[in-house]
């Protein structure tokens, strides 16, 4: 208590800062995290809990636990985060990307308390950065999708339009092409992240339309119903790895686990190591899950995706090697060029063959 | 045996009783609530009532009730003249949107060009011109085509979400934002920032406009022909048309004024608090202000003091959830419940109760 009334004065702020370190060594250390949806959505926001979850398993003791779930984006988020570091958090993960700004800002404040920002770019001395490459995901998603279809049709429920969902978009287009040049996606945007009765809507479109394959970048079970009530339509679970509905239509799933992360910060913070990094990891460090491939994939199929997320896994094979054109044809990578991360954070273009524009 | 009978006239006393009474009911029905949560009920009402105001951090909470308070007090006091003439704007969430995108829009066009003296108040202006012309399609609708003004002003709610999260993708997309939604910072643009007054005390240019309205309300209501014919409407309309008092005009004057307001509170909030074109701006002020004009009564004053509780509820509130860890969900079930026994406790204001038997005729 005494603390966090110091940290409420600027002089207090550096009177904790010069005798921080010592003084925190006794406390526990008090891990916050924001949420911007509810714990049990299914999806994004479960699976950043379930991982905190494993993380406090792992310290016990040593940590103490606070979060707060459904902050909208906006001023609200400001004040969420601003109330936790003024309830004495050490370190505090703001797990969407709306909440940038809001954390940035609070950083300011409060200069001794630690920030890790989900998905966004603005880092700052105390505020770190953590993404996951799940375009890598995108890649064995996409392959496989482009060996089971008979159609040749693959149908993609896309979410919002920002960067990392046009790289999903591409990364799997450009590896269904790859071992079979007749595929053509029909992409539906419905600009949310977790709507269950558009995301079945979108799906019953994608199948009446012929595609026997529906990818998704949105987070609920439905376009995995949908696909079972139509039968014989493939898909692959989101965020978790939604075995349920294996093995069909499910075969197989991008899983986010950001406990190992989670974990290594933490523990950073507890050992006085802690320092602003950015973050961007994928299938290599477990950041990205591949979900098991189900058995109704042709076994050389099912060798040839683990083959390339071993490729990926080990640093040998990017996603996005030249030579890659532009959707208007524009040469984007040339011959066994590999793309940058900067091209990769920004990218907001469809690659060569895929159809139809971004919203905008 | 315990009934109720109707009072002769509806009683001062529980008038303004009446809210006092709702607030303490849902104290106590909340401490149940957080009790069967597990949580112990007198820090949880603690947290939520007494900590931001005199807490340890109030100095942190204070300004954050202001900020919270003064848009709802300002759509509010707007609603509250249709209200009282029985002229339901139930769609100032999306004249309150729709203000936003016309002030951001503005600022948005003249950056990066600096000239507060230009740029600020021709947003205001607007920005209040934008909430008008969004609650005039319910309104003119109503007059011409004697449409119900409830329903369409709620539709365009809906309407309105749309068109924010498209211009937050599309034309006021910051070009520097790495391909994300979302327009530029207003914030950390000088010329278009709509920062406290007096520094850390939250009292920024929304909250300025939501005292005058009050006044202007309150002389309006008081000393003015026109807060006369409003309540005259509501209470009577055929006695109205026998006064003279234009049934059409006073729907459009009502709408326009609540529009106008609501559109404000849209401008001051984006260009202030929230900073941002986004789609998640929309923040249920709008729904929220209708019930902070009832738990006011309609009337002025009343209005600003339940916008500030209803502001506390929201600040407190999430100060519970944080710190007990309190699930979001029983949040808004403690503020359904203000509303909840207002409506009960409101049966006192015109109805009493009365021990034994009826008496005979």
């Amino acid at each position: 208590m005494k603390r966090r009334t110091l940290l409420a004065t600027g002089a207090g702020a550096a009177l904790a800062a010069a005798m921080g370190m010592p003084a925190r060594a006794q406390d526990k250390t008090k891990v916050g995290f924001i949420y911007v949806g509810p714990i049990n959505d299914g999806g994004w926001t479960q699976h950043h809990h379930h991982s905190a979850m494993e993380m406090v398993e792992h310290f016990g003791d040593a940590v103490e636990f606070v979060y707060q779930e459904s902050v909208p984006e906006g001023p609200d988020a400001e004040r969420a985060i601003t109330q936790m570091a003024l309830g004495g958090a050490d370190i505090i993960f703001t797990t969407s990307f709306g909440f940038m700004d809001p954390t940035v800002n609070v950083a300011t404040n409060f200069p001794d308390v630690k920030f890790e920002h989900a998905t966004g770019y603005k880092q700052a001395d105390n505020v770190s950065v953590y993404s996951a490459r799940f375009y890598e995901g995108r890649a064995i998603q996409g392959t496989l999708a482009g060996r089971v279809t008979t159609t040749n049709k693959i149908g993609y429920i896309a979410s919002v339009p920002i960067p990392e969902v046009i790289r999903g978009i591409n990364s799997a287009y450009i590896h269904a092409k790859k071992v079979n040049p007749d595929v053509e996606f029909k992409i539906i945007w419905i600009f949310e992240w977790l709507n269950p009765a558009k995301e079945a809507d979108a799906a019953k479109a994608l199948i009446e339309q012929g595609c026997d394959v529906v990818l998704q970048h949105t987070d609920s079970t439905a376009p995995h119903q949908a696909a079972r009530e139509a039968g014989g339509v493939y898909t692959f679970g989101q965020a978790a790895d939604m075995a349920e509905y294996g093995p069909m239509p499910r075969i197989s799933s991008i899983i986010d686990n950001w406990a190992p992360y989670y974990i290594d910060r933490v523990q950073a913070v507890i050992d006085g190591t802690w320092s602003s990094v950015n973050t961007w990891d994928g299938i290599s460090t477990g950041m990205v899950g591949i979900g098991e491939i189900s058995d109704v994939v042709p076994a050389e199929v099912k060798a040839e995706a683990e083959a390339m997320r071993d490729a990926i896994a080990a640093g040998e094979y990017h996603p996005f090697t030249g030579p890659i054109n532009k959707q208007d044809g524009s040469p984007w990578l040339a011959e066994g060029e590999t793309a940058s991360d900067g091209d990769l954070a920004s990218m907001f273009f469809y690659v060569e063959g895929v159809e139809g524009d971004i919203p905008s | 045996m315990l009934r109720l009978e109707k009072r002769p006239q509806p009683s001062r006393a529980w008038t303004y009783g009446a809210p006092v009474l709702a607030v303490i009911l849902t104290i106590i029905f909340g401490m149940g609530l957080f009790a069967i949560l597990g949580k112990d009920p007198l820090i949880a009402i603690k947290t939520i009532f007494w900590d931001p105001i005199f807490g340890p951090f109030a100095h942190f909470y204070r300004p954050e009730i202001v900020k919270k308070a003064a848009p709802l007090v300002l759509i509010a006091v707007g609603l509250s003249f249709g209200f009282r003439a029985g002229i339901w704007n139930i769609g100032a969430e999306g004249q309150y949107i729709i203000g936003a995108i016309c002030g951001a829009g503005v600022a948005l066009a003249f950056y990066p060009m600096e000239a507060r003296w230009l740029i600020f108040p021709l947003m205001i202006v607007v920005g209040l011109v934008g909430g008008l012309l969004w609650a005039m399609i319910p309104a003119i609708l109503r007059v011409v085509f004697k449409t119900n003004e409830i329903l369409v002003s709620l539709m365009l709610v809906y309407v309105a979400e749309v068109l924010i999260k498209a211009f937050s993708i599309g034309l006021l997309r910051n070009p520097e934002g790495f391909g994300m939604p979302g327009s530029r910072n207003l914030r950390q643009y000088p010329s278009a920032a709509n920062l406290d007054l007096i520094p850390n005390t939250g009292f920024h240019w929304g909250a300025l406009a939501a005292l005058m309205a009050v006044v202007a309300a309150y002389i309006l209501f008081t000393r003015h022909q026109f807060g006369f014919n409003v309540r005259l409407a509501g209470q009577s309309p055929r006695a109205a048309g026998f006064a003279g008092v234009n049934a059409n005009r006073l729907v459009i004057l009502c709408m326009g004024i609540s529009g106008a307001l609501a559109g404000l509170a849209g401008l001051f909030e984006v260009a202030g608090p929230s900073g941002q074109i986004l789609g998640s701006f929309p923040a249920f002020y709008g729904f929220t202000a209708i019930i902070v004009a009832f738990l006011g009564r309609l009337h002025p004053v009343g209005i600003l003091f339940a916008g500030l509780i209803m502001a506390l509820t929201y600040i407190g509130g999430q100060a519970a959830e944080a710190q007990l860890n309190l699930p979001a969900a029983a949040i808004l079930t403690f503020q359904g419940m203000l509303l909840f026994c207002l409506l009960a406790v409101d049966v006192l204001t015109n109805y009493r109760f009365k021990f034994g038997q009826r008496e005979a005729r």
